[in-house]
């Protein structure tokens, strides 16, 4: 069975050609200070399975000290041969991105019927990722037919724009890790009492209130809705909304993620805003100053939809 | 209470513009430690949590083809086609993208769109080309401005579109947090509820969307 193991593989890859890359682009700031950090990045994605908990926590400290002490250098410019093809291609030139969504559309659909001797040739929970990655290896075949570029360029390509995004490319990952410890450390249950000795849990619209901008702010603190659902959930959603105040549960927890998305749109923590604000060259407030008004106006709509719903029939 | 020290860390790190991964690691450790984890569980923690979250990154596959595509003329090509249709403006055309973006996430096609394979090589500087062929070369505030623009487009699509479609993410973790909380909902009822808020991000973004022409042009003006 293909596992999304082999989508890491290919990813671990292509971290470590680009690691090799930057170790062998002399003349470039940093270069060794790159190596070690995509090289260790390759690691991870390549041998992340084998290398235990432990090591794996070392491996993100390392990650860690070389991105955020030793810095990684500036992107390297794009090489400029290559331009004179451009009038040709024409806009066939659009072709391979739109393979990339097409294979992992047809993939996703089609991958988990397809059973030789009656067990799944693909994983089926993760076919989506495992049919993208299909679709990238057609695309990038497609995109070297087409350009006639050499073999390197390709990586030449990534690692400019992975260079771009810098050591911000792990920060989601990372905040993922984040998130994690602070289950361990009992975060979520300190917030529920701190939220009880502040709100009057008697009155079932301040409930709602404290709910909905609880999940957005809490959102907002770890950058992700999926992480602050469940605390939420089971310090006020569950127990008062539904419990004591007999609210419905499906509008309850709808709206309740409906108003983390809110809070994903005005978080520097949360991937969302950190990789398009590296991939697009933008400065570091730009997407969430863009983001903010819509979202504040729809944590209102969430809130006075909530109020207005949950309670129906009552 | 201690436990909550992290926050504080996150705050304080960001306000000070402090690395952010050094921000986040010292965050987790501070955390950990104040909540009484061993140092060494602590840190296989870290490295167990973030090996689970591996496919986060996958997205990064797809530089290859873009980066070289880029390399091809990729850019340059968006930009003079959306300079051909006139009626195409900054704001029209984001709002076309909002609306498909929605769409395609609400019927379970999340990974049709995207800030590395849609947004950096195809919306963002079609986006800037509507924008010169309207009103002329522009400075970098407004470069900047449309493609915060794009950026933000594609997030409240993706968001406010996923919701509704029951098989997938959002809908199901929301089913399984509220089983755990011993509440059972159908799906569908969920993703039903979804609805009025998604209505409303596409009235209210995409009104937005459309004063932002108004406010180019204001701009080119006064530039």
């Amino acid at each position: 069975m293909i596992r999304v193991s082999a989508a890491y593989d290919l990813a671990g890859l292509v971290f470590a050609a680009i690691a090799v890359a930057s170790a062998l682009a002399r003349g470039e700031a940093k270069r060794f200070a790159n190596a070690a950090f995509w090289g260790l990045l390759a690691l991870s994605f390549l041998a992340g399975d084998r290398l235990g908990n432990l090591g794996n926590g070392w491996l993100v400290l390392g990650l860690a000290l070389i991105g955020g002490l030793l810095g990684l250098g500036p992107a390297p410019a794009m090489a400029a041969e290559g331009a004179p093809r451009a009038a040709r291609l024409g806009s066939r030139v659009f072709l391979p991105l739109l393979i990339i969504p097409l294979v992992t559309l047809v993939g996703t659909a089609s991958l988990g019927l397809i059973r030789p001797g009656g067990a799944p040739l693909v994983d089926p929970k993760q076919v989506t990722v495992i049919s993208l990655a299909l679709g990238v290896v057609i695309a990038l075949a497609a995109a070297m037919i087409m350009t006639r570029l050499p073999l390197t360029a390709p990586v030449q390509e990534a690692r400019r724009l992975l260079q771009s995004v810098g050591a911000a490319a792990i920060l989601p990952q990372l905040l993922a890790a984040l998130g994690a410890v602070f289950v361990l450390a009992g975060v979520g249950p300190a917030i529920q009492s701190l939220m009880g000795a502040w709100i009057p849990l008697d009155n079932r619209l301040a409930v709602v209130m404290a709910y909905c901008a609880g999940m957005a702010l809490f959102t907002m603190v770890v950058g992700n809705a999926f992480a602050a659902f469940p605390i939420m959930v089971a310090g006020l959603g569950a127990p008062l909304i539904v419990g004591r105040f007999g609210g419905d549960a499906a509008i309850m927890g709808a709206l309740g993620m409906l108003s983390g998305f809110c809070g994903t749109l005005m978080t520097p923590m949360a991937s969302h805003n950190i990789i398009p604000t590296a991939l697009l060259d933008l400065p570091p407030w730009a997407v969430i100053r863009v983001q903010a008004p819509t979202a504040l106006t729809l944590l209102a709509v969430n809130m006075t939809l909530m109020a207005l719903l949950v309670f129906h029939g009552r | 209470m201690l436990s909550l020290i992290g926050v504080p860390v996150v705050l304080l790190g960001l306000v000070l513009r402090f690395n952010p991964l050094l921000v986040v690691t010292v965050a987790a450790l501070v955390t950990g430690l104040a909540a009484g984890v061993p140092p060494l569980a602590l840190i296989a923690a870290l490295g167990k949590a973030f090996n689970d979250a591996r496919y986060v990154s996958v997205v990064f596959l797809v530089l290859p083809v873009v980066g070289l595509m880029e390399r091809a003329g990729l850019q340059a090509r968006a930009r003079e086609l959306v300079g051909r249709l006139r009626a195409l403006t900054t704001g029209r055309l984001l709002l076309a993208y909002l609306a498909a973006r929605q769409f395609s996430a609400a019927v379970g096609l999340l990974s049709l769109g995207g800030q590395a394979n849609m947004v950096r090589p195809l919306i963002a500087p079609m986006a800037e080309g509507a924008a010169e062929a309207a009103l002329g070369p522009g400075d970098a505030n407004r470069a900047t401005e449309i493609r915060a623009q794009a950026a933000a487009s594609d997030n409240i699509g993706a968001f406010f579109g996923e919701d509704i479609f029951v098989a997938l993410g959002s809908v199901l973790l929301i089913v399984a947090v509220l089983r755990q909380n011993h509440l059972s909902v159908e799906p569908a009822a969920v993703a039903l509820w979804a609805v009025p808020t998604a209505i409303a991000a596409f009235l209210i973004h995409g009104a937005r969307l459309l004063r932002l022409d108004a406010w180019l042009r204001r701009s080119g003006r006064s530039a």
